[in-house]
């Protein structure tokens, strides 16, 4: 009697623990399946609209695909390529100004004995703190008094002004991160605080400094607001054309140029994620 | 004429003053020690040597050159770091022939003096090696075969041994000492461990509070202190203040009368524990008490005793029980007898007191 007993309640409980466990599962997989939707769902609907050649409103999927956009975007006489090549050949400026900026900046601010050093340090966020629209602005409004609107030059010095956050905050955890008795060691045996600089110090700064290179590189090849106030439209840059695509309703150029600005984010993510190290990162704003 | 001569070096930063005029003479093929505990000044001596930190008065000579405002890359004084600071971006051959490479010597030439200091520290075959793939002990060597390749006027190491397990400190130690003796360089080290100073330097030199306490050979620290502080940090830890009136404690020193306050310091190696007996009028030290506490330490016991209001350590290839009463007793030769009078305006005594 007690046997059947003890049998029944097993059963019950076990029925229970795979009710409970069935119900967490299904919770769990609606969950990721939303996440992945909200995430993923966007994505799709764009990695759809570079393979459409025509979609009308009622329909869920296009009604004719091919490859008809991506020709003309690789066109060698496309705006697509051409925009490309400007949107790289100022992001690599900004990157080199950057970092001709930072690497001595950075250096210096990596010094507790630098006086004003949170200042500085501060200095270099404001342009981060104040509305975007406000500030880009009333540089165009400078650039066109010193005639930089609407040039290359203008176009890298706003990146730059943009981009220098990033670098100089991670280059002065890149410099703070060494061991100052590595330089120590350095001039013990002989060499002066340049080449020291040039052997011993910026080798160690090395993979926080490309770290902080492809930031600016991945934020200048995505700045809109600032290329669109200073550079347009004699400049123009990927993010300009893919506004004016999607303006004037032409999905599948935007979504091709926007799949071409994907790739090198997730790419360089992928290296940055390699280059900083957690040491560097404890480091970050002290 | 000393080979480095450091004549009334004062160092500081800001309104506190670190080194208070320290004067060391080093001749050519010594090697010094600097003892002192943790803040003393002894790695702040070594980075004034260097040129890392500025002087605030003094001179420093080398080879009858005065260095004292130079840079630190024309010093020709080389340091072996603490945490040894090689560059992990470079391979062991590249560390070591940093230097030469510097002074702008031709490679081949510069290749052979690696392979020839490699052999001298015992890490042939390594020179293609990472450094960050090495142990301790092999950085160790790696560091010491840098700063060693530029032939340098003066060597220093600062703690060179306190980042390695107790079993390879040993061993390194000898082999630091071997090859002090072998290439004769000049050197100063900085250690915290008094057996390491002992056992490695020609010459000992305690530090206290920015000032050279002492400065004589191994054995003249150890068995003549001169202050308390140094009495103490070498080991003799047992302190008493002997005053006449304390009835528990009998002193006979022979040559000296016993009327005056003395403080007394002895080690606890020295200290013999006997059955209690009341009157004893043998020279030397003669104490009561009862044993609180007893530790086994392999050779013999340390017993724990008190003697009215002062607590002493004494060893005993014997176990004394707890709560016994015993005599400790401490021959002359032994004791180190300091008359309060004059050392009482040393600071390191007063917080001795204390502690």
């Amino acid at each position: 009697m007690s046997q059947t007993m003890t049998t029944q309640h097993r059963g019950f409980r076990s029925l229970k623990a795979r009710f409970t466990l069935r119900w967490s599962f299904w919770a769990q997989t609606a969950f990721i399946t939303l996440l992945a939707l909200a995430l993923f769902g966007p994505i799709a609907n764009l990695l759809i609209w570079t393979i459409a050649e025509t979609w009308y409103f009622p329909h869920t999927l296009p009604n004719q695909w091919g490859l008809k956009y991506w020709q003309q975007v690789f066109n060698p006489y496309s705006d697509v390529s051409g925009s490309l090549m400007t949107s790289i050949i100022i992001a690599l400026c900004a990157v080199v100004v950057c970092l001709l900026v930072s690497i001595p900046a950075g250096y210096a601010l990596s010094k507790h004995t630098m006086p004003w050093r949170v200042g500085f340090m501060l200095l270099f966020l404001i342009p981060q703190a104040f509305p975007n629209l406000t500030v880009y602005i009333n540089i165009a409004r400078i650039f066109y008094d010193w005639g930089l609107n609407g040039t290359l030059l203008g176009v890298v010095l706003v990146h730059s002004v943009h981009g220098l956050m990033y670098s100089v905050w991670i280059s002065v955890a890149a410099f703070s991160s060494i061991d100052p008795m590595l330089s120590r060691a350095s001039r013990n045996l002989g060499a002066g605080p340049i080449y020291t600089f040039i052997h011993v110090v910026l080798p160690q700064a090395a993979p926080g400094l490309i770290a902080a290179s492809i930031f600016v590189f991945l934020e200048s090849l995505d700045e809109f607001t600032g290329t669109f106030f200073v550079g347009a439209p004699e400049v123009t840059t990927l993010p300009l054309l893919l506004y004016t695509a999607s303006m004037e309703g032409n999905y599948q150029i935007s979504s091709i140029t926007a799949l071409i600005l994907l790739i090198p984010s997730i790419g360089f993510m992928l290296i940055i994620n390699k280059f900083m190290r957690p040491e560097m990162l404890s480091k970050l704003g002290k | 004429m000393a080979h480095l001569d450091i004549r009334q070096l004062q160092v500081g930063y800001g309104d506190k003053t670190i080194l208070h005029g320290i004067n060391l003479q080093v001749q050519k093929g010594e090697m010094i020690a600097l003892l002192g505990p943790s803040g003393c000044g002894k790695t702040t001596l070594l980075n004034a040597i260097c040129g890392f930190v500025p002087t605030q008065s003094g001179e420093v000579h080398i080879a009858g050159h005065e260095i004292t405002q130079l840079p630190a890359e024309r010093r020709n004084i080389t340091m072996v770091f603490q945490s040894y600071a090689l560059w992990p971006h470079m391979s062991v051959a590249q560390n070591i022939s940093y230097g030469l490479k510097v002074r702008k010597i031709p490679k081949a030439q510069a290749h052979k003096r690696v392979l020839d200091l490699l052999s001298i520290v015992n890490l042939e075959g390594f020179e293609n090696e990472k450094v960050t793939n090495l142990s301790g002990g092999q950085r160790q060597r790696v560091a010491l075969a840098r700063a060693l390749a530029v032939e340098p006027d003066v060597l220093v190491l600062d703690e060179p041994l306190s980042n390695l397990d107790a079993k390879v400190r040993l061993s390194v130690r000898h082999e630091l000492k071997a090859l002090q003796k072998k290439l004769g360089f000049t050197s100063l080290i900085v250690t915290h461990d008094q057996e390491e100073a002992l056992v490695m330097a020609d010459r000992v030199a305690v530090l206290n509070q920015g000032r050279i306490e002492q400065l004589g050979t191994p054995e003249d620290i150890y068995q003549q202190p001169e202050t308390p502080f140094v009495a103490d940090f070498m080991g003799a830890d047992n302190c008493i203040i002997y005053k006449t009136s304390e009835p528990n404690v009998q002193l006979h020193l022979p040559n000296r009368s016993t009327a005056q306050t003395f403080a007394l310091y002895f080690r606890s190696s020295a200290t013999q524990v006997q059955a209690f007996s009341n009157s004893k009028n043998e020279a030397g030290l003669t104490l009561s008490g009862l044993v609180e506490q007893t530790a086994f330490l392999g050779q013999q016991y340390r017993h724990t005793v008190r003697s009215g209001e002062q607590v002493l350590q004494a060893d005993s290839r014997e176990c004394w029980p707890i709560a016994s009463q015993v005599s400790l007793f401490v021959p002359p030769q032994a004791l180190h007898v300091f008359d309060l009078a004059t050392h009482e305006t040393s600071n390191a005594f007063q917080s001795n007191l204390r502690g």
